[in-house]
């Protein structure tokens, strides 16, 4: 399996009046064409770490690493038309609410084709078809009139669907989703990680699959990344997942109320400050 | 079984658009009632009916056999019922400390000793003194939802209402909400109506629960049926299978 991302000591740091605050501090791993998870709390440094490799980081923060190479372009001393060339096109994102991330005054169409019109040359109605054929894709009824909605005007299943097609339609070779299907219900989480998990294996991306479910992500990813306070605790095949070492990760396994297991008080977790060293 | 709370035949509409239609429940004295569905479900529609909080169209809420009227809602209810609300960031007076967030309640309802009080309701709910002339944006989302479940419970109601009470927070901070609500249900012999989304949540905390579906309750059933998979609704099932998570075989069909 050929590497496409090398992450080597990556760190990123926010100055703040009362100091500076190290959100990711020393993250390693490599990436081929696979699925990875990266599991932690909030405050865990799981996002930034995606951030930083999409170049979405704040322009005040302080960003270091040995390495952090995409095939090949070193993402640190790339100058930042060579970034937005690389995001969208070939490294790609998905946030988590489609509430907040897709442009309200836009339609979706129009949206899915300023990416696609971005990176490719193509004209609008080719691009106008391949739009829709990417909505059919996601598995959207009635493309055609999705096309012409504004993102208030479908269901957040639906919205997150858009933004998977807007996400894909330049065809990346890494996609990095960050909580693709939290703010969405049970059921219809299920039928986006669904379609999700088709189009990555269809066309063979890397996936970086940031969530703070464990269970959630053992079962989408074949390896997983534990974070706690900025740092990597444990890394683990996913089918491993029931020989987790760390405290914490087992933790995080047990403290889910589980449908059949009747545990009053339920497990909590028993911070040690070692683990933040 | 005396109802402690009930909702008969309960409508809610926004003009034209039903957010609960015909629903009736029945909860139990020191019962602990859940309320699952989607979002759009009418669930949180029907906890805030309760509290006042939703245009009632037609049906009646009775509390302790008492109908209650529609919009209007006394203060001797509101000592006797409190809600817990599903954001912290959204919940807390920004500009407040929490010892100012703790006292409104007593002063609404002319409770004395403020200071003995307050000092227990955050011994209570596991946060120190420390806590009480902290402003809400100095503390984490768990926190925070001390603070809410501190000042719901200050003026000792007998009945929570909770609107998703962990949702916004970490799997393993949930952890330690739900045990505090498993705990002071336990010692003040509280009646909860909760609402979740989570079935593995609702299952943990409630005896019994309700499923809610397009403004309506599609199945009444308790717990212990629910993890024995004793159903009726293919609706209910297609719960239970999206609550255990991502299978990929299922997917790829």
């Amino acid at each position: 399996m050929s590497t496409m991302l090398t992450v080597d000591d990556l760190r990123v740091s926010f100055p703040t009046r009362t100091g500076v605050i190290e959100a990711v501090r020393g993250v390693s791993f490599t990436l081929g064409r696979e699925r990875l998870g990266i599991v932690g709390e909030s405050g865990s440094g799981k996002s930034q770490t995606g951030r930083a490799i999409m170049g979405l980081t704040p322009a005040h923060a302080k960003i270091s690493a040995k390495t952090l190479n995409f095939d090949g372009i070193d993402l640190l001393t790339a100058p930042p038309k060579v970034r937005r060339n690389l995001r969208g096109s070939r490294v790609a994102m998905i946030l988590q609410d489609p509430k907040y991330s897709l442009n309200p005054v836009m339609s979706i169409g129009r949206q899915i084709v300023e990416t696609l019109r971005t990176h490719e040359n193509v004209s609008k109605r080719e691009a106008r078809d391949r739009a829709i054929a990417m909505l059919e894709a996601v598995q959207i009824r009635d493309a055609g009139r999705v096309f012409d909605l504004h993102p208030h005007e479908v269901s957040g299943g639906m919205g997150q669907r858009a933004m998977i097609a807007m996400m894909l339609i330049a065809g990346p070779e890494l996609l990095v989703a960050d909580e693709p299907t939290s703010a969405l219900d049970v059921t219809v989480q299920l039928e986006v990680l669904g379609i999700l998990d088709k189009l990555v294996a269809e066309r063979g991306m890397g996936l970086i699959f940031i969530s703070h479910d464990l269970r959630l992500v053992s079962s989408f990813c074949d390896r997983v990344i534990v974070m706690y306070a900025g740092k990597i605790v444990e890394e683990l095949a996913a089918s491993d997942l029931g020989n987790a070492k760390h405290p914490y990760t087992q933790g995080l396994l047990n403290c889910m109320p589980m449908l059949g297991t009747d545990r009053h008080p339920l497990p909590v977790l028993d911070r040690q400050p070692e683990w933040a060293l | 079984m005396t109802a402690i709370v009930s909702a008969e035949n309960l409508t809610v509409a926004y003009d034209d658009f039903l957010a609960l239609d015909a629903v009736s429940i029945d909860v139990a004295p020191g019962e602990s009632f859940g309320l699952v569905g989607e979002s759009g479900s009418g669930k949180s529609t029907l906890l805030r009916a309760v509290a006042g909080l939703s245009p009632v169209a037609s049906g009646r809420i009775m509390l302790d056999g008492k109908p209650l009227d529609a919009k209007y809602r006394d203060k001797a209810f509101y000592r006797q019922v409190q809600m817990v609300f599903q954001d912290p960031y959204g919940s807390l007076h920004p500009r407040q400390t929490v010892d100012r967030l703790l006292q409104e309640p007593l002063a609404v309802h002319g409770i004395a000793d403020a200071e003995k009080r307050i000092l227990r309701a955050l011994d209570e709910v596991g946060l120190g003194s420390s806590f009480r002339f902290r402003y809400s944006h100095q503390l984490s989302g768990g926190q925070r939802q001390r603070i809410a479940i501190a000042r719901a419970l200050i003026i000792e109601p007998q009945i929570m209402l909770l609107d998703e009470p962990t949702s916004a927070l970490d799997a393993s901070v949930q952890a330690e909400v739900l045990n505090l609500l498993e705990q002071v249900r336990r010692d003040r012999k509280l009646t909860y109506i909760m609402v979740s989304h989570d079935l593995g949540v609702v299952t943990h905390m409630c005896e019994r629960l309700a499923v809610m579906k397009g403004g309506k309750v599609v199945e009444r059933l308790s717990s212990a049926d629910l993890v024995a998979g004793r159903l009726k609704e293919d609706y209910t099932r297609n719960l239970m299978v999206a609550s255990k998570g991502f299978v990929r075989a299922a997917s790829m069909a």
